[in-house]
């Protein structure tokens, strides 16, 4: 069985409106077991059936580790997205048979640390609501700092303050209200771990910020979800499978070999986990390379692609799979 | 350099000046020199923000070379132990931007970089670079006791007095190599003893 395929039958428990863009999921196993553990940080792929089309998308286990009866993931509404939220939004009720991945760690508190110093930006803040109860059960010596636009948007804000009391700090964008960064980071005690999750934008600026300021690459760890961009649809040739196939508009890659009828691995479906990286049989046109795993070089070389969140433009296209 | 051999077997680098906000470089005997040769390729005014605690050695040689570097504060020490609490409350008091730099013994980069683990400083965040002696800190496997500056094969344990067989597996928690009886079957046996850690 290859990596990201083992799957767990769920129900859906619960469907909770957060605020005006989150809602909330809950399952619970359909044979009533309790699920696997998991650990602060974790996500799971969930499959969405919606009329022929089969959507996965990673999502972050926000409920404590230290209960397995139910999983609980929060989806921010995305209107002009590929529709993955607004399925889950539309269409999921409880009572619906799902079918969700094992969780997997990509975003995992690094426990030799002395403090976790924890960064949100919007939704990015579910990661941080299981990591903090994780830590808080063990008592863990952290601090989260969490940006949202506004004070209404600001999901499970007020949970994370009643748990966590000063613990947490917000920022609210409307009130012009911002990180001091450098001083945050400056401020902390030797040992201290660093945890960013939040749009593209904030975790460069504070992967950059902490580089400057001296903080080894090894304590800044951080996570972004980063939905499969649109382009042209492009024809793709798997040489193994011998398939011949067409990569739609607003589909991946990787979910356009899928359909296809081939089972690849994937863990992150995001660019970054390295798990779905495919071999360049041969290839005429550009790539258009979006990940976070492959270096530099790999890109140039035109030999591997990651076909979760990657695209093709020009005439062919030869992979291994 | 001292070769890689078993993967427990410490490698050391070549120091250079990292970005940060303080700079705090431990170094005993000709360590001194591999802080005078990344000076060269360092920043303007790095050393305005460095901090050097260097165990000279008994003839206090390359003192003048790191003083000519005029960092922040320059602190000498006449061994490892004297400057061990001094080195504990630097570090309990510093924050993330410090950045770590060992040049010398193995014996002075293990323990430094032992007291920086404890400090929650990652091993691989470490700047080393191994100069002068090979000397090795060993530990004797059977009764526990650490022999320093250990330069024979085999050794004598300075403790319980087995003859030890000096081994590439190391221990970052101990910092120090593991010796293991050579002539456990019989004591009367006594092969060669060459001097290999120079």
């Amino acid at each position: 069985m290859s990596t990201g395929t083992t799957k767990l039958d769920v129900v859906v428990s619960d469907v909770v409106p957060v605020n005006e863009l989150v809602t909330r999921f809950h399952f619970r196993r359909r044979d009533g077991e309790l699920l696997p553990t998991f650990s602060g940080g974790a996500h799971v792929v969930v499959e969405m059936r919606d009329g022929d089309r089969t959507r996965l998308n990673p999502y972050s286990l926000m409920g404590s580790p230290l209960d397995t009866r139910e999983y609980t993931i929060s989806i921010r509404r995305d209107d002009v997205g590929r529709g993955g939220s607004l399925f889950m939004h539309r269409s999921v009720r409880p009572g619906l048979e799902m079918v969700i991945s094992y969780p997997v760690n990509l975003f995992s508190l690094d426990l030799r640390a002395k403090k976790h110093l924890m960064l949100a930006g919007g939704i990015g803040i579910t990661p941080f609501m299981a990591q903090t109860a994780q830590l808080a059960g063990e008592g863990g010596n952290f601090e989260l700092h969490y940006t949202c636009r506004t004070a209404s948007l600001g999901t499970y804000a007020d949970v994370l303050q009643q748990r966590y009391g000063r613990r947490v700090r917000l920022y609210h964008d409307d009130r012009g209200e911002r990180i001091d960064l450098d001083r945050l980071l400056s401020s902390q005690p030797l040992g201290t771990h660093l945890y960013v999750c939040g749009p593209a934008g904030m975790i460069g600026w504070v992967r950059e910020r902490a580089a400057a300021l001296g903080w080894p690459p090894e304590t800044v760890h951080f996570e972004h979800f980063a939905a499969p961009q649109p382009g042209l649809p492009f024809d793709v040739t798997l040489a193994i499978s011998g398939k011949t196939i067409r990569v739609g508009e607003q589909q991946s890659l990787l979910e356009a070999i899928e359909a296809a009828g081939v089972d690849p691995p994937y863990l992150c479906r995001g660019g970054v986990c390295g798990q779905c990286e495919t071999n360049v049989i041969a290839s005429d046109g550009k790539f258009i390379h979006n990940d976070h795993w492959l270096s530099e070089e790999d890109h140039r070389s035109g030999c591997k692609i990651m076909p979760c969140v990657s695209r093709f433009e020009g005439k062919s296209l030869v992979l291994e799979r | 350099m001292a070769a890689k051999s078993i993967i427990s077997r410490p490698v050391y680098g070549t120091l250079s000046p990292q970005p940060g906000k303080h700079h705090l470089f431990i170094a005993d005997a000709e360590g001194a020199l591999a802080i005078a040769d990344m000076a060269k390729t360092a920043p303007d005014r790095f050393f305005d923000g460095a901090e050097i605690v260097f165990i000279p050695g008994p003839d206090d040689k390359h003192v003048a070379a790191l003083e000519a570097l005029k960092p922040a504060r320059f602190h000498q020490a006449p061994s490892f132990a004297s400057l061990l609490p001094r080195l504990k409350q630097t570090l309990d008091n510093a924050h993330m931007g410090l950045r770590l730099y060992l040049a010398g013994t193995e014996g002075l980069i293990g323990q430094a970089m032992q007291v920086a683990l404890d400090a929650g400083i990652d091993h691989t965040a470490i700047q080393t670079e191994h100069r002068g002696s090979l000397a090795r800190r060993v530990q004797c496997v059977h009764c526990k006791g650490i022999t320093e500056n250990v330069t024979t094969q085999p050794a004598t344990c300075s403790h319980c007095g087995l003859l030890l067989l000096v081994r590439d597996h190391y221990s970052r928690r101990l910092a120090a190599f593991q010796g293991v009886c050579i002539n456990a079957e019989d004591r009367s046996e006594i092969p060669p003893i060459e001097e290999v850690f120079r």
